[in-house]
């Protein structure tokens, strides 16, 4: 008697509890990164939105090229250059209605930007005189996010609650590759997807976190893949291609309207410049492969797309590329005025009212500032002044020695 | 008028109500944590609230602390008023980089555009029994991040006005519920309940003239305990709950202190790196001269909270405590 023949009552069925959830084949990405500029889908785009992303790419890198000059002539702390990835900060910005929201990582100030956020207020973090130097509400934009993948989540929340309310509105977050290996990546995809929230994920896998490249990070078979897992799309977009990345992103964004849930989106791109102005590429990268990139760059892509069909002339190119430079000289102008800074702004807005013992710091600070000025003013007198001042406690006056 | 008779209510209860009339009274108001909804939470202080009030307000998240809060911080973004329930102390801690870098900072770095209203409930501390990591005393981590506020109730009548004064606050406040006083009992209304008190008040629970414990959440009951089998021993104790560690009262515990010339500070927490050697030093600083000893501390050991059966000889008890008040060097008095 065989095996099988043994096993003859024996038919499998699933655990009890045990039912299919979603099939997983309609999530898969394309095999290969989408593509427009170049294509026969190209024809389809409308030319008035490839001439404002070919302005918007023009503006995108000269602001990456006067923010990193700006911090090599010591105006900003620190600048994540863009460049290279303009398709994705411009699309990203572009794509959106008024009403939906942005949220950017640390390296996206030029999607703020290009959403409409003062060139300058956007730099507050980077220049050191504040955190967020605009108001969120405003455009739109979360603050820009250091610590990675945290604003994912904020952004899945966000989205959420729109919907509770009843309102038409999406929420875009960027991350970087590396990004997606952190815990709160996966804790947002998973929220995400649960609460079939109006959310729209952008990686940039722009091949490295800092120095890291993504073998290192992952194992899966694209970052797009993920997604899967989630039961969520995944899709996979050429990153330097801004017509691509603009039409992924807009299918995700009004499924995610029309209530189906959340996308994520892989946007395969380079990232042409060191990490920061304060890294070395050299260290982790042949300069053959930053070259191999220059050939797929966002900006001549989009460019021949547009001369070759008529749709841009010299005197086109000429236009956006003074009206980047203007942008440019301004930014440079205004960022080269030193910020008016109060230091009593330390204790403004840690509470909606100061404890009593911020009360009591900044009453502390204020003395310190009274004094430096009365030093300034050059008045021997005050310069030999005990600094010890009465108890800290101002409310309940100095303690006595009075038993 | 109606008069409702009093009847006793656990503090559990009180928090369970606490939501409820928020819920009630302000359609931004969401619950969400794990097991809040159909289980009413391990504890069962959200007990009813999803069926009152619907899934979409009283929500059974994903099982991820992180993505609860963080989660939580885009809803408070959008202008809801989210109150987060950690399901115990130890599982709030991989929720720690959105409380830190987020939840309390979001007011300050954009300058008061974002503030978020976000209430984080937390279990807190030991004495029931539990096994490995569902006893800790965390407060000394929220307590050293600026921008949250942290308060902790020791009574029924505390815990709903503590909790409805949290979810009314537009800063983020962590409230640590004292595990072991979820069943404790008092008299108390539900239909009249206490004021809402402003944030930041410690109350004096008992007056005496001897010394003064200065305590809060757990060892509150502990140390009315204490005061009172000192009476045998001729001392007079006083007993400051603080409800709230931040804001810290100063003014009461100073004034209190200045009063009785003698000072013992009283948690579960350890003591090195504690809440005691802030608060010994904050009374020291302003009540220098009035002092005949030392601020003593009497806090749980320095070593991760111990198994059940051994958990009776960290946490602090009436001995320890009293036998702290005898340190007080009295001697000198005589
Ligand atoms: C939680 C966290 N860990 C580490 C860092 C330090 N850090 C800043 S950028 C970066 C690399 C990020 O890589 P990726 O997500 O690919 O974004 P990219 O820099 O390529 O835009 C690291 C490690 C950080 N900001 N946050
Ligand atoms: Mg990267």
């Amino acid at each position: 008697m065989t095996v099988m023949e043994q096993r003859g009552a024996y038919r499998p069925t699933p655990p009890p509890a045990w039912q299919p959830r979603t099939d997983p084949a309609p999530l898969l990405p394309d095999a290969l990164p989408h593509r427009v500029l170049g294509t026969a889908a190209a024809d389809r785009a409308d030319p008035d939105l490839l001439r404002r992303l070919y302005a918007e790419l023009v503006r995108g890198r000269r602001y990456n090229a006067q923010a990193t000059a700006l911090t090599k002539q010591g105006r900003l702390a620190v600048y994540p250059s863009s460049t290279g990835q303009e398709a994705c900060e411009v699309a990203a910005a572009l794509v959106l209605e008024e009403r939906d929201w942005l949220f950017p990582s640390y390296r996206d100030t030029l999607s703020a930007v290009a959403r409409g956020l003062d060139p300058v207020q956007a730099l507050t973090l980077l220049r050191g005189d504040w955190h967020t130097g605009y108001d969120p509400n405003e455009h739109r934009v979360a603050p820009l996010c250091t610590p990675l993948a945290t604003q994912l989540p904020h952004a899945v929340g966000l989205a959420h609650a729109a919907r509770l309310k009843g309102d038409d509105v999406v929420a875009l977050a960027l991350v970087g590759d590396g990004g997606t290996s952190e815990g709160d990546f996966h804790e947002a995809l998973n929220f995400a997807a649960v609460w079939r929230a109006p959310v729209v994920f952008l990686v940039q896998n722009n091949g490295f976190a800092i120095s890291v490249p993504l073998a290192k990070q992952t194992a899966a078979p694209s970052l797009a893949h993920k997604a899967v897992g989630y039961g969520m799309p995944g899709r996979l977009v050429d990153g330097n291609d801004a017509a691509a990345v603009h039409e992924v992103l807009g299918e995700a964004i009004a499924h995610a309207r029309a209530g189906g849930g959340p996308t994520l989106v892989e946007a395969v791109t380079y990232r042409m410049e060191a990490h920061t102005n304060a890294d070395d590429d050299k260290r982790y990268r042949a300069d053959a492969e930053v070259e191999a990139w220059r050939a797929h760059d966002p900006i001549a892509l989009l460019e021949r797309e547009l001369t070759e069909r008529g749709l841009l002339d010299e005197d086109g190119i000429r236009a956006v590329r003074e009206d980047a430079e203007a942008m440019a000289a301004d930014l440079r102008e205004r960022m080269n005025q030193d910020p008016v800074l109060d230091p009593m702004d330390l204790f403004a807005h840690v509470y909606a009212r100061p404890t009593t013992q911020l009360q009591e710091q900044e009453a502390q600070l204020r003395a310190e500032l009274d004094a430096e000025i009365r030093h300034h003013e050059d008045e021997p007198d005050h310069r030999d002044e005990p600094d010890h001042r009465d108890g800290p406690d101002h409310r309940d006056g100095p303690e006595v020695n009075a038993r | 008028m109606t008069t409702v008779a009093v009847k006793p209510a656990t503090m559990a209860q009180a928090l369970g109500r606490a939501l409820r009339d928020a819920l009630a009274e302000d359609p931004t108001v969401h619950v969400m944590g794990e097991d809040v909804g159909a289980l009413g939470g391990v504890f069962r202080v959200t007990d009813g609230l999803a069926k009152e009030f619907g899934e979409d307000r009283v929500t059974d998240t994903a099982l991820a602390e992180a993505g609860i809060l963080g989660t939580a911080v885009g809803m408070a973004m959008y202008g809801l008023r989210p109150v987060v329930e950690m399901q115990f102390d130890a599982f709030a801690y991989p929720a720690f980089e959105q409380l830190i870098s987020h939840v309390a900072k979001m007011r300050n770095r954009t300058r008061g555009a974002t503030p978020l209203p976000i209430t984080v409930r937390v279990p807190y501390g030991g004495g029931i029994g539990g096994v490995e990591h569902h006893s800790d005393s965390s407060e000394a981590y929220y307590m050293a991040t600026p921008g949250l506020h942290v308060v902790t109730p020791a009574t029924v009548a505390d815990a709903y006005g503590l909790l409805r004064a949290a979810i009314a606050s537009d800063d983020p406040v962590v409230v640590l519920e004292p595990k072991r006083l979820y069943w404790s009992k008092d008299s108390w209304n539900p239909d009249e309940p206490q004021a809402v008190e402003p944030i930041g008040r410690a109350v004096v629970r008992r007056r005496g003239r001897s010394a003064t414990l200065i305590t809060y959440g757990p060892s509150v009951p502990v140390c009315l305990e204490a005061a009172e089998a000192a009476r045998a021993e001729g001392w007079d104790l006083e007993v400051v709950d603080l409800r709230s560690l931040v804001p810290f009262d100063d003014e009461t515990v100073a004034a209190s202190v200045r009063r009785t010339g003698r000072a013992v500070v009283v948690h579960e927490s350890g003591g090195f790196g504690g809440p005691g050697g802030e608060i010994a030093a904050r009374v020291t600083e302003r009540c220098f001269h009035h002092l005949e000893a030392p601020v003593l501390r009497v806090a749980g050991f320095d070593i991760p909270y111990p198994p059940p059966m051994l958990e009776r000889h960290h946490l602090p008890g009436v001995d320890r405590i009293l036998d702290a008040v005898a340190r007080l060097q009295w001697e000198a008095q005589s």
